[in-house]
C-alpha cells in the first residue's frame, strides 16, 4: 500500500497545472466565478469574522465542508514535492495520533456523502474501504489502528485533501498547535509554531492583539462545538502561483516580489484568500483548522467588474502596517496603478458574490 | 439558537443501579449513529417538567467508541429542585427527549504518563467514560472510588473485574478512605490528576496535590453545581428592555429564557463561562456560585454566571 498519487486523467475537470517552475496554474472562467472574494465591502480592517460553517450557496466553495475544485489532483502532487524536500512540513506531536484518526473519519465521511462521484467510502465495523478516484486510491485499512496505513492516519489523510491543517489540542484553557500539515502556508512555520500556545503562535500580527481579537477568538474557540464548525477569511498576496510560500524557502520565492512591471502584474500578482474552517473533533476533543488557499490571479478578477473597483480601492486605502505584514508593501503603489484602471468611481454592491 | 447543536433521541432503557441511582440510555430517534465523544463529556438534558424547561448536565458514562446509544446515571436528588426527581419519576423507555452534542470541560490529558483518577459518589460517571477510552487507546490509569457504602458503590463491580488491580474502593460506612497523600507520593513522574465528586472532597484533593508541588497543569477536576434555590428577586434586562422576577426555584438563566430573552448557554452547571453576562448597575449582594469567573471578578460584581448565580437586594440591571 502506498500513497504514490496516479491520477486516472486530468480530464475536462481537473486542470494538469504547475504550481512551480513554469506556474501553468489558471483558473477556468466558472472557476473565476467562485472564487471566494474576501472583501464584502471597500476597506479592509481586522476583525474575526467568524460564520457557521454550515454549508453555503450551491457551487460555491462554501456548499461543502471540504471543497474539491478543478486544481484538486495538481495541488496534492505539489504538496507531494514540498513533503519530498522537506519531511518536517508535516508533523505530529505523539499524543495526537487520535485527533489524526477524528480527522481521517471526518474528511472521508464528508467527502464521500459530498462528492460520490469522486469518492467512497465503505465500513464494516473497523474495517473501512476508502476509494479517491480522482487520486488513483483504493485502500482497505482498519479504522484506529495505526499499523494499517502507509503513514500516520493525519499525514494520511491530508495528503488527499487541499489546504493545510493544524490540529490544536485544548488543555489548561489554551490551545496547542501540537500537529500540521504545512505546505501551502502564507510565509509561516510549522516547525517553528509547532507545541506553541494560542497567542505564542499569533504573536506576530499587529494591530489586532491591541484590539482584543486574539482574547476573543481564543474565548470563542474553547467553546467551539462538535457539530457546529465556523470559518473565516483571510488574504495576502503572492507573486506567481505559488502554494509553497515558506519562511523555509523564501530565498527562492521572496525575490520574486522584485520582477513585477506594469506589463506582468495582471499575470503574476495573485490575491492569495484562506478559507480557514474550524471543527471541534468528537473524539480527541482537539479542534481541526483547515486553511484553504485560493489564488486568483488579478487579471482574473478584474473579469467581475465589482471585484477590480473593490480591490482597487481595499489596496489603496489599506493601513501600511498591514499591508507589510502582508509583505506587499514594496509593490502596493503599482498595484494601485494597475487597479485603477478598473475603477470608474461607481458604487458597489454590497457583500462579495460575483454576481449579486 | 443558544446552547449549540442538539441530538433529538428516544430513551431506550431506564435500569435501576442503586437506591438513589438509575442509568438512562439515549438512541437516535432517526435511528442513525449518535456523535462519537471523547473520555470526560456531558451532555446537557432538556426536560419539560410539566410545563416548566429543566436544562440539566449530566456525564456520559458509556464507552465513546460505542455509537449506538448515550448512557448517563442520574442520581436522586430529594431537596433540589426537582430535574433529578423529574428523571427518576417521569422518565420511560420509549418517551422523545432532546440532548445536546457532547461538549468536554473534564477531558484526559493525552500527554498524561499516567491518569491518576479520584471519584466521590455519582462522582464515578466521567471517570467511567475515561476509562473505556484510555483501556482501549493502551494508556495507564489508577481508580480510586468512595461510596457511602457498598450498596451506593455504582458500577464498582464491574471496574473491578474489568480492571484488576487498578481500582480502589473505600467505603465510608466502613470509615475507610483514601491515603490521599501516600497515593499521590507514589506516582510516576508525568501523572495527571483527576477528582470528580462532592466540593470538599475535591478541595481536599486538589489543596494536598497542591501542597505536595504537584503542578498546577497536572490537577483537573470537574463540578456541576446545581442551580440551588432561594429568595425570589427582580433583574432589569437593559438590552431587552424587560423586567423580571426569578422564581424561588428558577435559575435566573431560566427566568431570562421564560421571559423570551435568547441567552447563550451549554453546561448550565457554572463550569463552562458560556453564559456570562455583564452586570450594569447592582444595589446588592450577588450570590456567585459559579467555578468560572475568578475570585477578583467575585468581588468586582461586573460579571455574573446567570446558570446557578442569584441576587439578593435593590437592584440588578444586566446586560442582556
Amino acid at each position: 500500500m502506498s500513497l504514490d498519487i496516479k491520477p486516472d486523467t486530468f480530464d475536462d475537470y481537473f486542470r494538469d497545472e504547475t504550481f512551480r517552475d513554469d506556474f501553468t496554474y489558471a483558473n477556468s472562467p466558472q472557476g473565476i466565478l467562485r472564487f471566494p472574494f474576501p472583501f464584502d465591502r471597500d476597506d479592509y480592517t481586522y476583525s474575526v469574522n467568524m460564520e457557521p460553517h454550515g454549508g453555503g450557496r450551491k457551487g460555491s466553495v462554501f456548499e461543502h465542508a471540504f471543497d474539491v475544485d478543478e486544481h484538486y489532483p495538481a495541488e496534492m502532487i505539489d504538496r507531494a514535492k514540498v513533503l519530498a524536500e522537506d519531511p518536517l512540513r508535516c508533523q505530529s506531536l505523539p499524543h495526537m495520533t487520535l485527533a489524526g484518526w477524528d480527522l481521517l473519519e471526518l474528511i472521508m465521511e464528508s467527502k464521500a456523502r459530498d462528492y460520490p462521484q469522486w469518492f467512497s467510502l465503505s465500513k464494516n465495523g473497523n474495517n473501512w474501504h476508502w476509494i479517491n478516484r480522482p487520486l488513483g486510491i483504493d485502500h482497505s485499512f482498519t479504522f484506529l489502528d495505526d499499523t494499517t496505513l502507509p503513514y500516520g492516519p493525519f499525514e494520511y489523510i491530508t495528503r488527499q485533501t487541499q489546504g493545510d491543517f493544524s490540529l490544536q489540542d485544548e488543555r489548561d484553557n489554551d490551545l496547542w498547535m501540537d500537529a500540521g500539515m504545512i505546505t501551502s502556508q502564507a510565509d509561516w512555520s510549522l516547525d517553528f509554531d509547532i507545541g506553541m500556545s494560542f497567542m505564542e503562535w499569533h504573536a506576530p500580527v499587529p494591530l489586532a492583539h491591541e484590539k482584543g481579537i486574539f482574547d476573543r477568538a481564543l474565548k470563542f474557540l474553547l467553546k467551539l462545538q462538535h457539530g457546529a464548525p465556523v470559518r473565516r477569511f483571510n488574504w495576502t498576496m503572492t507573486v506567481n502561483p505559488l502554494l509553497d510560500t515558506s519562511p523555509e524557502t523564501y530565498p527562492k520565492w521572496g525575490p520574486t516580489k522584485t520582477t513585477l512591471t506594469a506589463e506582468n502584474l495582471g499575470q503574476k500578482q495573485h490575491l492569495r484568500v484562506e478559507l480557514q474552517a474550524l471543527f471541534r473533533l468528537p473524539r480527541s476533543n482537539a479542534i481541526a483548522f483547515s486553511i484553504r488557499c485560493y489564488l486568483g490571479k488579478f487579471d482574473e478578477l478584474v473579469t467581475v467588474p465589482k471585484w477590480g473597483r473593490r480591490l482597487h480601492r481595499v489596496v489603496r486605502d489599506i493601513d501600511p502596517d498591514v499591508a507589510a505584514y502582508k509583505g506587499f508593501l514594496r509593490n502596493r503603489d503599482a498595484m494601485v496603478q494597475w487597479l485603477s484602471k478598473y475603477d470608474d468611481g461607481a458604487a458597489t454592491s454590497p457583500g462579495w458574490w460575483a454576481e449579486d | 439558537m443558544s446552547g449549540g447543536a442538539k441530538l433529538k433521541v428516544r430513551v431506550a432503557e431506564v435500569v435501576t443501579v442503586n437506591e438513589m441511582i438509575k442509568r438512562f440510555r439515549f438512541v437516535r430517534l432517526d435511528g442513525g449513529l449518535m456523535p462519537a465523544f471523547s473520555g470526560g463529556s456531558h451532555t446537557v438534558v432538556e426536560m419539560d417538567d410539566h410545563g416548566t424547561r429543566r436544562l440539566n448536565p449530566y456525564s456520559l458514562m458509556s464507552n465513546p467508541q460505542d455509537q449506538s446509544g448515550y448512557e448517563i446515571s442520574v442520581r436522586r436528588d430529594d431537596v433540589g429542585r426537582g430535574g433529578s426527581l423529574f428523571m427518576h419519576n417521569h422518565i420511560v423507555p420509549g418517551m422523545a427527549m432532546e440532548i445536546s452534542y457532547p461538549v468536554n470541560l473534564f477531558a484526559l490529558d493525552t500527554r498524561a504518563k499516567k491518569h491518576l483518577m479520584i471519584a466521590g459518589g455519582i462522582g464515578i460517571t466521567p471517570f467511567l467514560s475515561q476509562i473505556a477510552q484510555v483501556a482501549h487507546l493502551g494508556g495507564q490509569f489508577e481508580l480510586h472510588y468512595s461510596a457511602r457504602s457498598k450498596v451506593l458503590g455504582a458500577y464498582m463491580d464491574t471496574l473491578t473485574v474489568a480492571h484488576p488491580g487498578k481500582v480502589h474502593c473505600y467505603f465510608d460506612d466502613q470509615k475507610q478512605s483514601v491515603d490521599l497523600a501516600r497515593v499521590l507520593s507514589m506516582q510516576p513522574l508525568g501523572t495527571h490528576l483527576y477528582v470528580c465528586g462532592p466540593k470538599g472532597m475535591i478541595n481536599w484533593v486538589l489543596t494536598t496535590a497542591a501542597n505536595m508541588g504537584w503542578p498546577a497543569h497536572a490537577l483537573h477536576h470537574e463540578e456541576f453545581i446545581a442551580p440551588g434555590t432561594g429568595k425570589p428577586f427582580e433583574v432589569k434586562l437593559a438590552a431587552s428592555q424587560k423586567t423580571i422576577i426569578v422564581g424561588t426555584n428558577q435559575s435566573l438563566l431560566e427566568a431570562i429564557e421564560a421571559a423570551g430573552v435568547d441567552a447563550p448557554y451549554l453546561c448550565r452547571g457554572g463550569a463552562c463561562g458560556q453564559c456570562e453576562t455583564s452586570v450594569i448597575a447592582c444595589e446588592g449582594t450577588i450570590l456567585h456560585r459559579d467555578h468560572w469567573l475568578t475570585p477578583q471578578e467575585h468581588a468586582e460584581d461586573k460579571k455574573i454566571m446567570p446558570c446557578v448565580s442569584r441576587f439578593e437586594g435593590e437592584t440588578l440591571t444586566l446586560d442582556r
